[in-house]
This record gives C-alpha cells, sequence and structure tokens, in this order.
C-alpha cells in the first residue's frame, strides 16, 4: 500500500523528497490545464467551460469529503451546508466590500473551516452514524437560518452579476475555469499531503478500529477535528465561485441535493481510501452526467448517480480503484 | 520473588473502581494493585466484570466512581490514547487488528503514535524488532485478513509491544488456542516480563494462570473475592464454588 | 402579549401532529433502535406511501385509509426483501456502517428522484369527506384532517407495542436487538426475525405516508424533512423505547407547532433538527435511554 512515508509533515515544505514528489504530478497538471484552455478555446463552445466547470468543481469537493469520510471513515450528509457557506459568504463580499475572487475564497475557506471545527468538535464524539444525521442536521438548519437572512436574498435569493475578468483570461467563464482548476489542484495535492502524513496514517487506523486505534496512543478527535476542519474548509472554497458561475442565488440552488448527493457518490465509486478515487469518480460520474442531462434529462442523470451509489455500495465498495486493484492481481 | 515488590509502589493501583451501566452493576468497589514488574492474574467467571474493568484501566470505559493512578499519577479522567503514551497497554479479547494495513504497518502505529517516533527508518527498524520478538517477522507484508488464530493473538501482543509499555494487560490472548500455541504466547509473555513490563494476565485457562501468575485476583459478580498466590486462591472455598457453579 | 386561544391551538395542533409522528418515528425505533439498520431512508417510503394513497385515491376514488390498509401487504413483503438485499450485501459481511449508510443514502435519493419522474414537482393532495371539515368547541378546532392521522398513529404503535409484548414473533424482535446468541440458542433465527421485524418498519413508514397526505399535500422532495424528525424522536425517545418514541413524538410535534405559530413557519424544519443536535450533545441516551 502507502507506507513509503509514514511520518512526513503536513504542510509541504521545502526539501529535495517533498519536491521531488509533488514535481511530477504539479507539472502533469500545468500542462494538462494549458491543454484545456487550448482544447477549449478551439471548440469555443461556451458549454464546454460550464461543463468542465462543474466537473472540475465536483473534483474539489469529491476530493474534500473524501479526507474525512474516505480517510476516517465519517460520512458528512452535510456538504450542502458548507458549501452555502462558502457560496453565501461570497454573495456577502459581492453586496458589501467586492474584494477579488481568490481572496473571498480564502475568507469563504477560513469560514467553513471554522465551523466545520466547531460542527466537528460537538458531533465527531458521537458514533459514525449519529454523526452523519447530526452533519445532515447541522446542513438544514444552515438552510433555514439562510432561508431567513434578507439581506443575502433570504428565500426569494438574489441575482449576481459578474464583474470584469483579468485581462490574462479574457472572458469570465474562463477565469472561473482558470480559478476552479487552480482549486482543484490544491485540493488534490492537500489530500495527498494528508494522505501520506501520520495524520493519514492516524485517520486510517481510526476507519478501521477507532477504540483500538487510541488504546494505540492515537488521539482519534483531534485528528478527525483536524480532518473536518480541512475538508470543511476546502468544500466552503469551492462554493465561493459558485454565485458567479449561475449569476443567481438562492437557498434552492445553494443547498441543493444533487451536489451532496454527488460528493457522497463520487468517492464512493471512484474509490475511498485514496486521493485518486474522488478525482476519478468526479471526472467520470461529473462527465456521464453532463452527458446525459443533455441528451436525455437532468432528472434521469440524478436518477443514475443514485442507482450507481447503491450499486458500487452493494457491489464494488472499494470503488473502481478497488475494482482495477483486484483485477491487477493479489499481489497490489 | 512477591517479597521485594512491596518495597516499592505498585506501578498501577485502582481504588474502589465501581461502573453500572443503567441498572447493572457490572463492577463493584474493586481495589487492584499491580507491583512493578509483577505478573498479576485476574480470573473469574464470564460476566464477573472482568472485560468492563480492563475497559476502565485502560480508558475505554469512564468509571463511575473510585480513582485510577499509574505511578503516582491519577489517570482516572485520562482517555485511551494518552493512557497509551503514558505506557499502559492492553491486548483485546477478540483481536482488533487494522484490517487495512498489513502486519508491520500495525505494528507501526503505536511506536508512531504512542511512543512519538518520528524517523521513519528507526520506526521500520523497531517494527521489525518487534515482529522478531514475538515470531512474525515472515508474515510482515501479510494483511491481518489472511492470518491465523494464533499470529492474530501475536500481532495483539505487538502491537501492545509496540506501544513500549510499562504495563501490559493481556486480555484473554490465548482464548481457543491449541496447547502448544497457549505455550507459544505464555513464552512470549515470559520474555516481556522478563524484560521488565508489569503483566496483568486475563484467562480462562487455568494451567496458564497458574503457571504465569505471581499473585493472582478472582473477580465474581464485579466483586473482588480473593487476592493471593496461587495455590491459596485456588484452593479458596468461594473460588472453587465460582466455577463449579459457572 | 400572548394570546392564550392562540396559544392553546397552537399546543392542540403539536399534539395532532405528535400522534401522527409517532406512526412516522415507530419504524425507526424498530429498524434503527433496536436492529442497528440505519435506515435514512425511512422518510423515503414514507412518500412512497403518501404517493400511492394519492395515486389510489385520484384513480379509484379510494379513501387514504382504505388505500393504506391495502398496501400494508405489498409494504411488508417489499420490506423483508428490502432487508434481504441488505443483509446479503452488507450485514452479513459485518461492513463498516459507512457503506449502509451510503446505501440508504442512495436509496432516498432514488426514490425521491422516482417519484419526481413519475408524479413532478407539483403538490398532491387527497379527497375525502373529512378532510376538510373541523369540530370547534367554544374557541378550541379540531380539524379532522389532524386528528384522524393522530389517533390512527398511536394505534399503530399500540398495535406494535402489543405485538413486540404479547407474540412469540414480537418478543423474538425485543429479544434480536438484546442479544442475537441468545435468540439463537432457543431456536430462534435472527436474520428471519429481522426480516420481518424491518418489514414491519416499512409497512408503518407506508401507513404514515398514507395520513401524512390526509394531513397536508405533498410533493417528492417532503421526504427531506422528515429525515430529521424521525431521528430525532427516536434519539430523544431513547432509541429502542416505543413509549418514548410516543413522548418524544410529541415533545417534536408541539415544539414544532409552537415555533410555525409564533416564530413563522420558515422556522419549523429547523426545530426538529435542532434537537436532535441538542439531545445528541447534551444527552445522547435521550430521555427514556438507558
Amino acid at each position: 500500500m502507502n507506507a513509503t512515508n509514514p511520518t512526513a509533515p503536513i504542510l509541504v515544505t521545502i526539501s529535495g523528497r517533498r519536491v521531488r514528489r509533488y514535481l511530477i504530478p504539479a507539472t502533469a497538471s500545468v500542462l494538462i490545464a494549458l491543454l484545456g484552455f487550448a482544447l477549449l478555446d478551439w471548440i469555443s463552445f461556451e458549454y464546454a467551460y460550464i461543463a468542465t466547470y462543474t466537473i472540475l468543481q465536483y473534483v474539489v469537493l469529491a476530493t474534500a469529503w473524501n479526507i474525512l469520510g474516505g480517510y476516517a471513515g465519517y460520512v458528512n450528509f452535510g456538504v450542502a451546508g458548507f458549501f452555502a457557506l462558502g457560496v453565501y459568504t461570497s454573495v456577502f463580499n459581492y453586496k458589501t466590500l467586492q474584494l477579488p475572487l481568490p481572496v473571498v475564497i480564502i475568507i469563504a475557506g477560513f469560514i467553513a473551516g471554522v465551523v466545520g471545527l466547531g460542527m466537528g468538535y460537538l458531533t465527531l464524539r458521537l458514533r459514525g452514524v449519529f454523526f452523519s444525521i447530526a452533519t445532515l442536521a447541522f446542513a438544514i438548519v444552515l438552510n433555514t437560518v439562510f432561508n431567513n437572512w434578507h439581506f443575502v436574498g433570504g428565500a426569494r435569493g438574489v441575482s449576481v452579476l459578474r464583474p470584469d475578468a483579468p485581462e490574462f483570461f479574457g472572458t469570465y467563464p474562463r477565469y472561473l475555469f482558470g480559478v476552479m482548476f487552480a482549486l482543484a489542484i490544491a485540493a488534490v495535492l492537500i489530500a495527498r499531503a494528508v494522505e501520506y502524513s501520520w495524520l493519514g496514517r492516524g485517520l486510517a487506523s481510526i476507519r478501521d478500529d477507532e477504540v483500538a486505534a487510541e488504546c494505540s496512543g492515537i488521539p482519534a478527535l483531534r485528528l478527525k477535528l483536524i480532518a473536518a476542519t480541512i475538508s470543511g474548509g476546502l468544500i466552503g472554497m469551492a462554493g465561493a465561485p459558485f454565485p458567479f458561475f449561475i449569476t443567481y442565488v438562492d437557498p434552492a440552488s445553494a443547498f441543493n441535493l444533487t451536489i451532496a448527493v454527488n460528493t457522497v457518490a463520487m468517492p464512493v465509486i471512484g474509490g475511498l481510501t485514496s486521493w485518486i478515487g474522488p478525482v476519478i469518480g468526479a471526472i467520470l460520474l461529473g462527465a456521464l452526467q453532463q452527458i446525459t442531462t443533455v441528451t436525455i434529462s437532468s432528472a434521469l442523470s440524478l436518477m443514475l448517480v443514485g442507482v450507481l451509489l447503491v450499486t458500487f455500495v452493494a457491489l464494488a465498495p472499494r470503488g473502481i480503484i478497488g475494482v482495477v486493484k483486484s483485477l491487477r492481481g493479489p499481489a497490489a | 520473588m512477591s517479597e521485594d515488590l512491596t518495597a516499592q509502589a505498585p506501578i498501577l493501583r485502582a481504588t474502589q473502581v465501581t461502573k453500572s451501566f443503567g441498572g447493572f452493576t457490572a463492577v463493584d468497589g474493586v481495589d487492584f494493585t499491580l507491583g512493578q514488574r509483577e505478573r498479576v492474574g485476574l480470573i473469574g467467571p464470564n460476566g464477573s466484570g472482568k472485560s468492563t474493568f480492563v475497559n476502565s484501566l485502560t480508558g475505554v470505559i469512564r468509571i463511575d466512581h473510585g480513582s485510577i493512578e499509574f505511578n503516582g499519577t491519577d489517570i482516572t479522567k485520562l482517555p485511551s490514547w494518552r493512557r497509551a503514551r503514558l505506557g499502559i497497554a492492553r491486548s483485546f479479547q477478540i483481536p482488533r487488528p487494522f484490517k487495512n494495513q498489513t502486519v508491520i504497518e500495525n505494528i507501526e502505529i503505536p511506536l508512531m503514535f504512542a511512543v512519538g517516533h518520528h524517523n521513519p527508518d528507526q520506526i521500520e527498524a523497531k517494527a521489525e524488532a518487534i515482529l522478531a520478538q514475538i515470531g512474525l517477522s515472515g508474515r510482515r507484508n501479510d494483511s491481518p485478513k489472511n492470518l491465523t488464530q494464533v499470529d492474530l493473538r501475536k500481532l495483539e501482543l505487538g502491537r501492545a509491544l509496540a506501544a513500549e509499555p510499562r504495563v501490559l494487560i493481556a486480555d484473554e490472548s490465548m482464548a481457543g488456542l491449541s496447547d502448544p500455541e497457549v505455550d507459544e504466547i505464555l513464552e512470549v509473555l515470559f520474555k516481556l516480563s522478563a524484560d521488565g513490563i508489569s503483566i496483568v494476565l486475563i484467562e480462562h485457562i487455568m494451567r496458564a494462570v497458574v503457571r504465569f501468575s505471581q499473585r493472582i485476583v478472582v473477580l465474581v459478580a464485579g466483586k473482588k473475592i480473593a487476592d493471593g498466590e496461587p495455590r491459596e486462591v485456588m484452593s479458596h472455598p468461594e473460588v472453587e464454588r465460582a466455577y463449579l457453579g459457572q | 402579549m400572548v394570546s392564550p386561544e392562540l396559544f392553546f391551538n397552537a399546543l392542540l395542533t403539536g399534539m395532532f401532529l405528535g400522534g401522527f409522528y409517532a406512526a412516522v418515528s415507530v419504524g425507526i425505533t424498530i429498524a434503527f433502535g433496536m436492529l442497528d439498520i440505519v435506515n435514512i431512508a425511512h422518510p423515503a417510503f414514507i412518500m412512497l406511501g403518501a404517493f400511492i394513497a394519492y395515486y389510489l385515491n385520484s384513480t379509484f376514488g379510494i379513501d387514504p385509509l382504505l388505500a393504506s390498509l391495502i398496501a400494508v401487504v405489498p409494504a411488508f413483503l417489499g420490506g423483508r426483501l428490502f432487508y434481504k438485499i441488505y443483509y446479503y450485501a452488507f450485514e452479513r459481511h459485518g461492513e463498516e456502517s459507512l457503506q449502509g449508510l451510503a446505501f440508504f443514502f442512495g436509496i432516498l435519493f432514488i426514490v425521491e428522484v422516482g417519484l419526481l419522474l413519475v408524479f413532478g414537482v407539483d403538490y398532491r393532495f387527497v379527497e375525502a369527506n373529512y378532510i376538510r371539515k373541523t369540530i370547534e368547541f367554544g374557541y378550541v378546532a379540531l380539524p379532522l384532517r389532524l386528528v384522524i392521522p393522530m389517533l390512527a398513529g398511536l394505534a399503530i404503535v399500540a398495535a406494535i407495542q402489543i405485538f413486540t409484548s404479547r407474540t412469540f414473533l414480537g418478543r423474538a424482535i425485543l429479544a434480536v436487538s438484546q442479544d442475537p446468541g441468545a435468540l439463537r440458542m432457543v431456536g430462534g433465527n435472527p436474520v428471519r426475525v429481522k426480516e420481518i421485524a424491518f418489514g414491519l418498519s416499512i409497512a408503518t413508514a407506508v401507513v404514515a405516508g398514507a395520513l401524512l397526505i390526509i394531513i397536508q399535500p405533498v410533493e417528492p422532495s417532503l421526504g427531506r424533512e422528515y429525515i430529521g424528525r424521525v431521528f430525532a424522536i427516536c434519539v430523544l425517545g431513547g432509541m429502542t423505547s416505543l413509549s418514548g418514541t410516543v413522548v418524544a413524538s410529541f415533545i417534536v410535534g408541539i415544539a414544532e407547532a409552537l415555533t410555525t405559530t409564533f416564530g413563522g413557519p420558515a422556522w419549523a424544519p429547523a426545530v426538529a433538527f435542532g434537537l436532535l443536535i441538542l439531545t445528541l450533545i447534551v444527552r445522547p441516551e435521550g430521555i427514556f435511554g438507558r
């Protein structure tokens, strides 16, 4: 498996080993990004940007969710809540300070992270299933709060005008694409860092057997809180550009059930134990949904997500990664 | 043997430990001491509260009344992981390995978290040493899912060892094993005792308990009914009654 | 400032809802409290029941109460089948509850989207001669569309209580929740007992759905509100206790009604969830729990 460097620090530091590990994925990502821009430009098809933005957003969401869900085994059903925190931070900023998008993303991440920490502190002592229900409860309570907060639009919602895009990008959709791409890279790098560090080993042990983990010296609550904060923060960050993407925000769109289910389904389908799983799940399932939405209907594409989730959970619980591993043979 | 133990303070002392679940009192005012380098056996019929008591000692359960001291420090309110870092390790009655990690990775976890080693090479080396000590070197990269019962028990002990403990609580490490396998585990435990670890052995296999323990404590229905040298305790009328009536 | 009539009527409404909520939640008390099956898709089956009642009512003119009785047997059998699938996929392997949760979450979603595809987003309601009737005593109003579901709800819980305390099968269910090993020793088959219990759980959900559509018009996403309610009631009531479920149902019903009357309907969904969070943090064993 991945026991190569169990004690690597969480933060990426500049030392020979660390840089080498991330050099290949980092360069690959930049190359893919440039290719992506070029391809989309050549197609010059506005929808391509929308589709890829959505898929990239799911890469961030699925990767972030998996840090708590897949690594630690605590299923967060309140994804919509954290996403909405990011969305509404952005809306609030739009109506007041009008800070540039990258700044808002950081702020949204910070707020969502703090809320994640707080919610985790209240709920992570509960047994797994109670935690999950509590997260759902939390999302609904948050939904109700935003429904009643008129400054950010309340139940009726608020319109958002896109500002000018920075010169480098040209059009605003390209800018959003670039921003979300950067976020996706960041999310994956963070997830990798967590996974290969002592934090990741600790979370994996918690997932395998929390009581045994505690008796082995693992401070379970602390590690879970760290995971919840990182996870929540990243999800919030993914929500910050959203208002500029859909240009009209109301609680129904922010607290989207589709987003909630997708965020859970993608890591499950892709594979829960490693950062690759959510990425694969997000790209495959996201692309599939875009195709079915356009060719058949959006309702049917939702049904597809549900069916795939149930099927994979029942028949291939290790996800696509697991299937590939077992095809390669027991040596893996 | 037991004489020089009284000169030093006990490494583990439980005083009037009481734990109830709803209306049912599982452990009732139990006093228990473990001396430095001592080997104590803890026996009792099923349902006598041994597991609850062990869980209380290791912090898996919070007790209702009483106190627990380790080396003079009050640990009654400390969570399991802090107790593990202080030096109290346990093996579980039903082995609870980290199923999705290999044997050596299982051993590495307490080395990383209970002891706090940071250097990956040092961790690996120490893990290998522990595997050699318990006789699992050949199963280094295996998954716990593929281990035999006796190897799983060894892994449990190995993981407890990896916490570099002062106190080891071996909870039914031999249940369901054959005679030669019981002796294997017993040899490991004797070796650990010789290395200076104080051991509490909870067992149903009487010959192992009698052979291993310097002192035996008997729990029946949550209360301690006997505490002394093996020969004394085993011929105690109440102990006989408790086991015959089982 | 607070009119006593308004307060009293809110209290009354809360009580009626409470009786209904008891029917809604008893299934979770069985499935989750007793059998440890995290069926968060329970509300989906409630909605299924509601729409079945709607369909039978709008197509054949069948009274929703009658419709619920018609649906009971298929619902029970369907529930048993469902448990079989769940058992073979998850419980048998002792899989982590993470997968079970994800499974039921998926089912919840599939049922909601399925209902959406078949019935659309509009609110649906049933026609029956008692739905618009209200009995009045002075300033006290007793709308029948609330009273009847409450009575029916309490009747269901009473029936379950009698079943679990008097019949062999019922007592086997209680036994299996406490000690499956012991059940095996007296010749019971835990898997089959759990199957029947789960079938019962689903049957109550479907009947509760028919009651729901008597109280108010329904649309497919309504189920989401009930996730919190149902688990809030189950946890508040101490998980395994039927009487706890009833008391908790009334607490939640009254809390919601008071909030709606004096705080506005927008806050109502948050009440149950808020209570749930509070209970989980302050006293996770619930009121009656051990």
